[in-house]
């Protein structure tokens, strides 16, 4: 049941620089904290952060349990053509998300 | 009677005191691990200082939630962009970050993110270019309450 | 006193969690300084500040962007949930009472705690979505600090964002503020601390290297960037009362109702900031 919040902008100008924000419910679990009784919380961590553009990849990013809970990444793209961002979190445990956003570019 | 161990059972408790001995080291990245870490990525290629820009802040109140962004200066063209930026820690227990790979469609090298910081350490990033040129910069932090090795 | 925004100054690491002996001998330390403090009373209402005041520019930073703040995925969730009918036999969503939360709740996290007739005694928010989830809903009461609970009251209290604090304050919960502000002003706990001696007479200071703010519930429930995860008000006052060595009250007990009513009205006029962020 993750969550996520997704901000691009619904237009841009053909050869603008757009800004995109991401943010995913996630414990990213480090996998070096201990329960009560000692025993290790084995990781559980988001990945792989891909954003394809019409279908082509535009960012990649391989995120490791460095990364802070709730992950937030902000990257760009330049606005080609109109059409949908996808933004794809892929992780431990089969942990897999993918939230589209429209773009309509002038 | 004295018994004699055979040399195969001689290296099997050997091995196994060495695997206690990894299991009991506490869990801490060195700057000579996050120098490998770093080798790794960029394999003999040498490193110059500069045209990355670090932005962390001096000192956070939290080490669990680090805002952090990381810049190349870079016309973003086809035959002059930045192909990768790379965040290593020293002191966190493992010294990899986060891997970025750009092009030409970003427009602009700059990613943002939060990290958690476990001590109060350096944070170094580095950057790809398709010259095949590294350039890096690294930032102080100071951390007022840890992030990584608090107790669930 | 040194009022707004924290200065950053280097006094070096700390990274050892807050309740290991260094960080006590450092708070016993302080207690004992603060006992020959003389009692100064409520902060004048001038002078009073949100939390988000005494914070770093990046985590206010991190506040103030809608698309950047994490509390407002689980205002998001809340507001999946305020939708979806409630397993039970009336089946029923909060939506299909209370219609668009925009309009109906409006106003409302800014005046809770309050006073329930049919039970005549004060409800929290949290207790008033529990309560109508058992008893309008039929449904399986939300657990304490459960995310569904979270995300809720989440949602209900970014409808009062931005307005004005305002307890009602009546015949009828007038005990219940004087007992929070009882609470407020009474030494507890191993330490021997009472709530004002820090937050009324000693905000803008610095205890154990953290800025103490006013403790005004500005912006629950909130991230907070030490729990990884938002939280409530009744998380926070009972992390304060372990920290201060005292037996934390359980989750929904009216000592830390009332104690809530006290800080709502202490903190009334203030406009509501949640889901704040907060370190």
């Amino acid at each position: 049941m993750a969550r996520a919040m997704v901000s691009v902008p619904a237009r841009a100008r053909r050869g603008e620089i757009i800004e995109i924000k991401a943010l995913i419910s996630h414990a990213m679990e480090t996998g070096h904290r201990r329960t009560q009784d000692g025993s290790t919380i084995p990781r559980d961590i988001i990945r792989l952060f891909v954003c394809t553009y019409n279908g082509t990849e535009v960012f990649r990013a391989d995120l490791h349990p460095a990364i802070a809970a709730n992950p937030f990444i902000a990257f760009s793209t330049i606005a080609t053509e109109s059409g949908t961002l996808a933004l794809h979190w892929t992780g431990d445990n089969g942990f897999s998300v993918t939230e589209s956003a429209a773009l309509v570019v002038e | 009677m004295i018994r004699r161990f055979s040399r195969r059972e001689l290296l099997l408790a050997a091995g196994a005191g060495l695997a206690s001995l990894v299991v009991v080291r506490p869990a801490r990245a060195t700057p000579e691990a996050m120098q490998e870490a770093i080798r790794k990525v960029a394999g003999p290629a040498r490193i110059n200082r500069g045209r990355v820009k670090l932005e962390l802040p001096p000192l956070v109140e939290n080490g669990n939630v680090v805002p952090l962004a990381v810049g190349v200066e870079s016309p973003m063209t086809e035959a002059d962009h930045v192909r990768a930026i790379h965040v290593f820690t020293e002191r966190n227990p493992q010294p990899d970050v986060l891997s970025v790979r750009l092009g030409p469609r970003a427009g602009r090298a700059r990613v943002a993110t939060r990290i958690r910081l476990a001590h109060t350490q350096t944070v170094v990033a580095i950057g790809e270019l398709s010259d095949g040129s590294w350039w890096s910069d690294s930032a102080d932090v100071v951390v007022t309450l840890a992030a990584c090795l608090e107790e669930a | 006193m040194a009022p707004g925004r924290a200065t950053r100054e280097n006094w070096g690491a700390r990274s050892r969690p807050l309740l290991l002996p260094g960080w006590w001998l450092g708070v016993a330390l302080c207690a004992s300084a603060l006992a020959s403090v003389a009692v100064a009373g409520e902060i004048p209402n001038a002078q009073r500040r949100s939390g988000s005041e005494f914070m770093s520019p990046q985590t206010r930073a991190m506040q103030d962007d809608d698309t950047a703040n994490p509390g407002l995925l689980w205002v998001l969730e809340g507001e999946t949930l305020w939708s979806r009918k409630a397993g039970g036999a009336a089946g029923r969503a909060c939506a299909d009472c209370h219609g668009d939360a925009r309009a109906s709740m409006r106003g409302v996290a800014a005046r809770h705690p309050a006073f329930d007739a049919g039970r005549r005694r004060l409800l929290s928010l949290e207790q008033r979505i529990r309560a109508c989830r058992t008893d309008r809903q039929q449904a399986p009461p939300l657990a304490w600090e459960s995310r569904d609970l979270l995300a809720l009251t989440a949602y209900v209290a970014r409808q009062s964002r931005g307005l004005p604090i305002q307890p009602v304050i009546d015949e009828r919960t007038r005990p219940f503020l004087e007992g929070g502000r009882a609470s407020f002003e009474r030494r507890q706990g191993q330490l021997n601390l009472a709530c004002s001696q820090c937050h009324d007479e000693n905000w803008g200071r610095r205890l154990a290297g953290n800025l103490v703010p006013q403790a005004h519930p500005t912006g629950y429930p909130l991230y907070r960037l030490e729990w990884q995860s938002l939280g409530s008000l009744q998380r926070r006052l009972r992390n304060c009362l372990v920290g201060i060595r005292a037996e934390p009250y359980d989750y929904g007990a009216p000592e830390l109702v009332d104690l809530e009513l006290y800080l709502m009205w202490r903190a009334r006029g203030m406009p509501m900031e949640a889901p704040a962020v907060r370190p």
